[in-house]
C-alpha cells in the first residue's frame, strides 16, 4: 500500500477531541463491518481546520440532484448503492466490472485531509478517507499506450431528478492525463469523519483531486476508461471557454465568471474574510512538475 | 374583478415598504443567527437579489393586469418599484461588502464579468427612476416623467439577462423568469400605433422616392 504522501501533523491538532474518538470508534466499527481500515494515523497540516460535517454534506454540488447546494442533502438519498460495480476499460490489461466490495479488499484505506477548492470560489477542509487511484489502476494494469483515464458518474434517471433537465450533457464525465492520476495525490475517496461517503458526497466511490477545481473530483464513479485520447468533460464540453480539461487552481488564471484571486472558506459566517487562493491549491510542491514548460494561462 | 379590486383598497400601499424591510432584516437576523444554511452570504445575496426581480416583475405587471384582467394595483406600483430598488441595494451591498469585499477584485468583477456588468447597467438605470418615484418629481417633470420610467423595461430585461447568465449550464428557472419579463414588456408595446408609425414612414419613404 502506498503511502506515499505523508504530513507531520496529526488530525488530534485541528478536530476537537471528542468527535476525534468518536471517528476512531466509527473507524472501528468499519473496520468490524469488513469495510476496510484506515492505515496509520490521520494525515493533516498545521493550521488546517476541517470543516463540520454538516458543512461538508449540506453544501454540495452534485447536479444529477439538483442545482441547489442543498438538493443533493434532500434528495440523494434515493441513490442506490449497493450493489456498485465499477467497469474499468480502454487500454488495461484486466478489463471487467470490478465489485466495490471487491475493490475494498484490495485497498488499504487512509486518511488525507485536503483543501477543497470550488471553482465557483468557495472552499472547505475535508478529512477524506481512501486509497490512491494509482493503486486500483495498478489493479487493472495500465498497458503502455495509455495516456489519459476517463471517468464516468452513475447515470439513473429514476433516482436521479436533476438529469429531467438538460443541466450539462449527461452522464457527467471527467477526465485526467494519466500522470496526474498516477500521482500520489490523487485518490478514490470511499468516506468523510470515517464514516461511509454519504450519497451527496458521491458514495459509495469518488475521484478526489485536491489541487484542481473541485468538479474535477467526480462522484459516484461506475465507469474507468484507459485512454490515448484526451477524453471529453462534463464542463469543458458545455463551455470550453470558461472551464479548461486541466482546471487546475490557480489564482492568476481568471475566469469569467469568477476571479480565482481569491476565495470565500465555507463556515465563517456571514463576517468570514475573503482569503487569498493558493497555487495549485497549496500542492504546488507536490504537482508543479507535472506542468513544466506548459503555458497554465493556455491549458487552463 | 371589483370584489377584488375593493377588498385592495383597504391596503395602505405603506405596508408594502414595512413588510419588505421587516422581511430583509429578518433574513440578515437568520443569517447572524447561524440558520441559513453552511453559506449565509450567498443565501442573503440570491434571496435579496431574486425578491427584487419579483418584485420588479410585479411593477411591470401592473399595467397589463388592470389592462387585460381589470385587476387594479396601480396605487401600490411606486412602492412595488421603491422596494425592488431596495432590494437591489440590498444584493449589491452584501456583494459587496460581504462577498467580494476587495476593492479592486470589484472593480474588476464589475469591468471584466459581464453578468456582473449587466447588473451593475440595471442598477445604474434604476437610480433616476428611485430619485425621481414622488409627486413632487412627477409635477416637475410632466410628460417627460413617462418617458423616463420606460427605463424600467429596460431595468426589467437587464435583470433577467443578469440571472440567465450567472446560472452554471442549462437551468430552467432563470430562462422561465426572463420569459416573464420579455412576455410582459411586450404586453406594453403599442403594436397599433407602432403599424400606424411604420406604415406612415413607409408613406413617407415611398412618396420620397416617387416624388
Amino acid at each position: 500500500m502506498a503511502k506515499r504522501w505523508t504530513n507531520d501533523l496529526t488530525a488530534a491538532d485541528v478536530t476537537p477531541e471528542a468527535l476525534f474518538w468518536n471517528r476512531r470508534k466509527l473507524l472501528a466499527g468499519m473496520a468490524g463491518a469488513g469495510l476496510g481500515s484506515i492505515a496509520g494515523g490521520a494525515v493533516a497540516e498545521e493550521g488546517l481546520a476541517t470543516n463540520t460535517w454538516e458543512e461538508v454534506t449540506s453544501y454540495c454540488n452534485f447536479y444529477e440532484f439538483g442545482t441547489g447546494k442543498e438538493d443533493p442533502s434532500y434528495y440523494a438519498g434515493a441513490m442506490t448503492t449497493s450493489p456498485w460495480s465499477v467497469e474499468i476499460d480502454g487500454l488495461v490489461d484486466n478489463p471487467g466490472s470490478y465489485g466495490f466490495e471487491q475493490i475494498l479488499e484490495a485497498m488499504t484505506l487512509e486518511e488525507r485531509i485536503y483543501r477543497f477548492r470550488c471553482v465557483e470560489a468557495w472552499s472547505m477542509v475535508i478529512p477524506w478517507q481512501g486509497f490512491e487511484l494509482a493503486d486500483l489502476l495498478a489493479l487493472a494494469g495500465v498497458q503502455d499506450g495509455a495516456k489519459y483515464v476517463a471517468f464516468e458518474t452513475l447515470l439513473r434517471p429514476d433516482e436521479m431528478p436533476g438529469v429531467r433537465y438538460p443541466v450539462i450533457d449527461w452522464p457527467y464525465r471527467e477526465g485526467l492525463r494519466l500522470d496526474e492520476a498516477m500521482n500520489p495525490l490523487t485518490i478514490m475517496a470511499t468516506g468523510i469523519f470515517g464514516k461511509p461517503l454519504p450519497n451527496q458526497n458521491g458514495a459509495p466511490l469518488r475521484l478526489v483531486v485536491p489541487w484542481k477545481y473541485g468538479f474535477k473530483s467526480i462522484k459516484s464513479v461506475v465507469k474507468i476508461t484507459l485512454t490515448d485520447q484526451e477524453p471529453p468533460t462534463s464542463w469543458n464540453m458545455a463551455n470550453a471557454r470558461e472551464y479548461g480539461f486541466y482546471s487546475n487552481v490557480n489564482p492568476n488564471v481568471n475566469h469569467p465568471r469568477w476571479s480565482q484571486a481569491s476565495e470565500r472558506k465555507i463556515g465563517g459566517g456571514l463576517f468570514a474574510k475573503r482569503q487569498p487562493t493558493l497555487m495549485f491549491n497549496g500542492y504546488e510542491a507536490e504537482v508543479a512538475s507535472l506542468y513544466e514548460g506548459m503555458d497554465l494561462a493556455k491549458h487552463f | 374583478m371589483e370584489p377584488v379590486n375593493r377588498a385592495l383598497r383597504r391596503i395602505p400601499p405603506w405596508s408594502l415598504y414595512i413588510l419588505v424591510a421587516a422581511w430583509v432584516l429578518w433574513m440578515f437576523w437568520q443569517g447572524l443567527q447561524g440558520h441559513l444554511g453552511v453559506d449565509p452570504v450567498k443565501v442573503l445575496e440570491h434571496t435579496y437579489g431574486e425578491r427584487a426581480l419579483q418584485l420588479l416583475i410585479a411593477g411591470l405587471a401592473v399595467t397589463p393586469l388592470r389592462r387585460f384582467f381589470g385587476l387594479n394595483l396601480m396605487r401600490f406600483r411606486r412602492a412595488l418599484g421603491l422596494t425592488a430598488f431596495g432590494l437591489v441595494l440590498c444584493h449589491l451591498l452584501v456583494w459587496l461588502v460581504l462577498d467580494v469585499q476587495i476593492v479592486t477584485q470589484i472593480v474588476a468583477d464589475v469591468l471584466k464579468r459581464p453578468y456582473i456588468t449587466i447588473g451593475m447597467l440595471g442598477f445604474a438605470l434604476m437610480l433616476p427612476l428611485a430619485v425621481t418615484s414622488n409627486n413632487w418629481s412627477i409635477r416637475r417633470l410632466g410628460a417627460r416623467w413617462r418617458v423616463l420610467h420606460r427605463l424600467t423595461y429596460g431595468v426589467g430585461l437587464l435583470a433577467g439577462l443578469h440571472y440567465v447568465m450567472l446560472a452554471k449550464g442549462f437551468q430552467l428557472e432563470p430562462l422561465l423568469y426572463f420569459a416573464v419579463i420579455l412576455g410582459l414588456v411586450l404586453a406594453r408595446v403599442d403594436w397599433k400605433a407602432c403599424l400606424i408609425r411604420s406604415d406612415r414612414a413607409n408613406a413617407r419613404r415611398d412618396s420620397l422616392q416617387n416624388p
